[in-house]
């Protein structure tokens, strides 16, 4: 069972020894998993329980392992493992620039940073963006901003949570086509929460269904 | 793949681990609960406590201070003072509050009054008393406005103010309490739900009458806190009650610290009982309001089925603004005189101005203005930045545990506020002494920050609440331990907030009389005390140019607090521009 991959053994979650769900899966590398389901079926639960946040009354049985590696006990910080929200979140207190350099790992220093940030700003179109005010820029442009960011932090899995529903019809398509290019290209794991069958069609993987519908 | 939900519990579960939000806080988090509790719980409490055995003692038997208390000319009088006047002026205030929002919620009048009264909030009481002194005084400017119609030469001999039924130290309160109310009201409105006063309206219910009835006892729930803080700070003001209030006898507040002064080391020891007797009245206050609560409310109940719609409100809705708008105005025209009196050189009685100018009040004040400024300001500074970064403590401590700070909750917090500072800070006062700490500028500055530090919380408080937590949740999965993703993250883009709170509790601490007084033990003035010590001798150009100054400080404070992020997020919109959306959560 090791190996590449985001693992989720026996993972189960349960509040005041109810369980809410039990999931047994592997997401490999470069593989998209959608999960779905309705609305209070622990979807968030699930996503928080990878990310490390999970809220205290809540018990964790099972393994979650990246790549080999147990997250259990991790702190949030030391996961590794990225995570977009519905809403970009830029922090507005940063530039363009400062909100990608705010992923970039300690290992990257001085003036490569700068040039880091350029080259992934190139890379989605938005030469020249860094110095500007997060603000200021459309929703696309911030959905890519968004990505950039999290991109940078070299994460070793990436989990989205509706990630596409506050998009416009048209950026959506051109949006979801680019994160999904890039966690091929950079071969991630990656979990999707969405109401959506269109981008669990797009994702092209496997569909995890959470709840009975109703 | 498999998936079971709500399934069995699994044969042979691989690990059982709790996983926590954030793991246990840190000890240094935890520091900062302790430390609420000690610097602001703990001296009121023990301030109080220290008062019993004083109080209860000396050489005629545990009763005798007591004795000596109602021994003393007149302090049956000053006692009823205290009582009425503090009613008076809560129930003013919270009718005029109540009536108010219920005639305008939802209009324009909220939003011009609610810019006219966050200036106010700044101003400490003994400058907004010494305007309303110079406004309403026989020889005040309302005087000489109709001087000329009543063909008055001199100032009429009437008891306009310190009369001895106490009525303009209640309407001085009342000027500074509508603010406050107005404020805590303007905070707790978005919690309820406006649809309430419109379905009142689509039965045919009039405006005040439908939002009396069905948004009305919602809201008071959320008020009611503040108001018997109100009503405790009413029933024990000193330094408005020493401006403003009867002189002969004087309330119980003023009373306890003369005698506390007396040479009569017996009179001393009644000042003690003082303190207790005036810890009596305000709960006696706070008893009788929530008697009245409970009358009114039952009231209220039969009267609301009945169906009395009262459409007709127009004229009293216009009643309502103009009463408003005059208490507001009361203190801004006060300030206005305390500028010109600041500079008049003379300025004789059915004039309107002064004849003429001089900037001698501002250039030679007498004793030595810069180092009471300086002093004033230190104060000010050292107090609201130790409960600045006392509260951050604590909130992020709140955040990390996920639930509010240990020991008594709100209690802890609002002790200060609804006890009467002269019992406690008396008893502060006499335990220092023993100590030794008396005159000791630190001593000072800890006691201002028990009364700084509640509201310092409260306000950032609520910021702090609405911060959108994704953001730090996207810190901390991008690589940033908590701390980090606080002082990288969340305090910067909680800037203005932090700056407003910081300014808040510097006007706190500025507006401090008693406690500056009593723990500098009179050898550490500040402005206020200097001001307020010039009420007794009447030279109105310094006490211009002290109450101006006083005024000042706060409103310097907000300025600077509403420019800080406008400058240093000049080129960051979402902070900086006409909208901050950005503290809030947008769904």
């Amino acid at each position: 069972m090791t190996g590449k991959g985001l693992l989720l053994d026996h993972l189960c979650v349960s509040l005041h020894g109810q369980s809410l769900f039990e999931v047994t899966t592997c997401v490999k590398p470069g593989e998209v998993l959608s999960i779905m389901g309705p609305s209070g079926s622990g979807k968030s639960t699930l996503i928080n329980a990878i990310i490390g946040l999970l809220p205290s009354v809540f018990a964790l049985t099972g393994r979650i392992e990246l790549d080999g590696m147990s997250l259990i006990g991790l702190p949030v910080e030391r996961r590794r493992v990225g995570v977009l929200f519905q809403d970009p979140l830029l922090f507005p207190h940063f530039s363009v620039g400062q909100n990608i350099a705010f992923g970039l790992p300690r290992s990257i220093k001085g003036k490569a940073r700068d040039e880091a940030v350029a080259r992934l700003l190139s890379a989605v179109e938005l030469e020249g963006f860094a110095e500007r005010d997060p603000f200021t820029l459309s929703g696309g442009q911030k959905a890519r901003v968004a990505l950039l960011r999290v991109l940078a932090a070299e994460p070793c899995a990436l989990l989205l949570d509706e990630p596409f529903s506050k998009l416009d019809p048209a950026l959506r398509q051109s949006v979801r086509d680019l994160v999904f290019a890039e966690t091929r290209r950079r071969e991630l794991p990656v979990l999707m929460v969405t109401h959506d069958r269109d981008d669990a069609a797009a994702a092209g993987g496997g569909v995890l269904h959470l709840g009975e519908a109703g | 793949m498999r998936l079971k939900r709500n399934g069995p519990a699994v044969s042979e579960p691989p690990a059982k681990v709790t996983a926590k939000a954030t793991g246990a806080p840190p000890i240094y988090l935890r520091f900062f609960s302790w430390s609420a509790i000690a610097l602001v719980f703990v001296p009121a409490l023990a301030g109080t406590v220290y008062m019993f055995p004083m109080a209860f003692g000396g050489e005629g038997g545990w009763l005798q201070p007591f004795a000596t208390l109602f021994g003393v000319p007149g302090i049956w009088t000053s006692i009823l003072l205290s009582l009425w006047i503090g009613l008076v002026a809560t129930a003013f205030s919270v009718a005029l509050t109540s009536l108010f929002f219920a005639a305008f919620a939802q209009t324009r009048a909220v939003s011009v009054l609610s810019g006219l009264i966050r200036p106010l909030l700044a101003i400490p009481h003994a400058a907004a008393a010494f305007g309303m002194l110079f406004l309403v005084a026989p020889s005040g400017f309302l005087m000489r406005l109709v001087a000329p119609l009543l063909g008055f030469q001199h100032p009429p001999d009437w008891l306009l103010v310190n009369d001895p039924a106490g009525l303009s130290l209640a309407a001085g309160l009342a000027l500074k309490e509508t603010p406050f109310l107005f404020f805590v009201v303007l905070a707790a409105l978005p919690q309820i739900d406006r649809r309430l006063t419109i379905t009142a309206a689509t039965l045919g219910y009039g405006r005040i009458w439908g939002f009396l009835l069905s948004a009305f006892p919602a809201l008071y729930v959320q008020i009611r806190l503040p108001i018997i803080a109100v009503i405790a700070y009413s029933t024990s003001s000193v330094d408005m009650a020493m401006i403003l209030g009867p002189q002969l006898p004087p309330v119980l507040s003023v009373q306890i610290p003369r005698l506390m002064n007396d040479p009569d080391l017996s009179l001393r020891m009644a000042a003690s009982a003082g303190a207790i007797v005036q810890l009596a009245i305000t709960a006696l206050a706070i008893g009788v309001w929530l008697l009245g609560e409970r009358m009114a409310i039952s009231a209220f109940r039969s009267l609301s089925t009945r169906g009395f719609r009262l459409r007709g409100d127009g004229a009293l809705r216009s009643a309502i603004l103009v009463v408003s708008a005059w208490t507001f105005l009361v203190t801004y025209l006060g300030l206005g005189l305390l500028l010109l009196w600041s500079v008049a050189a003379s300025w004789r009685f059915p004039d309107l101005f002064p004849s003429h100018f001089t900037l001698d009040g501002w250039l030679s004040p007498g004793s030595d203005l810069i180092s009471l400024v300086w002093r004033s300001v230190a104060l000010g500074i050292a107090s609201a930045l130790i409960a600045m970064i006392m509260a951050v403590g604590a909130l992020e401590l709140e955040y990390r545990r996920g639930r509010p700070i240990a020991g008594g909750g709100w209690l802890s917090l609002y002790l200060p506020l609804l006890l009467p500072q002269i019992v406690f800070v008396s008893g502060l006062s006499f335990l220092f002494l023993s100590l030794g700490w008396d005159a000791n500028i630190f001593a000072v500055a800890a006691v201002h920050l028990v009364f700084v530090f509640p509201y310092v919380y409260l306000t950032l408080a609520a910021s702090w609440h609405h911060f959108d937590r994704r953001y730090l949740d996207i810190a901390r999965s991008l690589g940033k331990p908590p701390f980090m993703a606080l002082v990288e993250v969340r305090l910067p883009i909680l800037l203005a907030p932090l700056l407003t709170a910081c300014a808040l509790g510097f006007a706190v601490s500025i507006a401090q009389y008693l406690p500056t007084l009593l723990i500098g033990a009179g050898r550490l003035p500040t402005l206020t005390t200097e001001a307020v010590a010039l009420s007794s001798g009447g030279n109105r150009r310094l006490i211009g140019v002290y109450a101006l100054l006083q005024a000042l400080l706060p409103f310097i404070a907000f300025a600077l607090a509403g420019l800080g992020p406008r400058f240093v997020w000049r080129n960051r919109l979402a902070l900086s521009g006409p909208v901050r959306e950005i503290s809030g959560r947008s769904a």
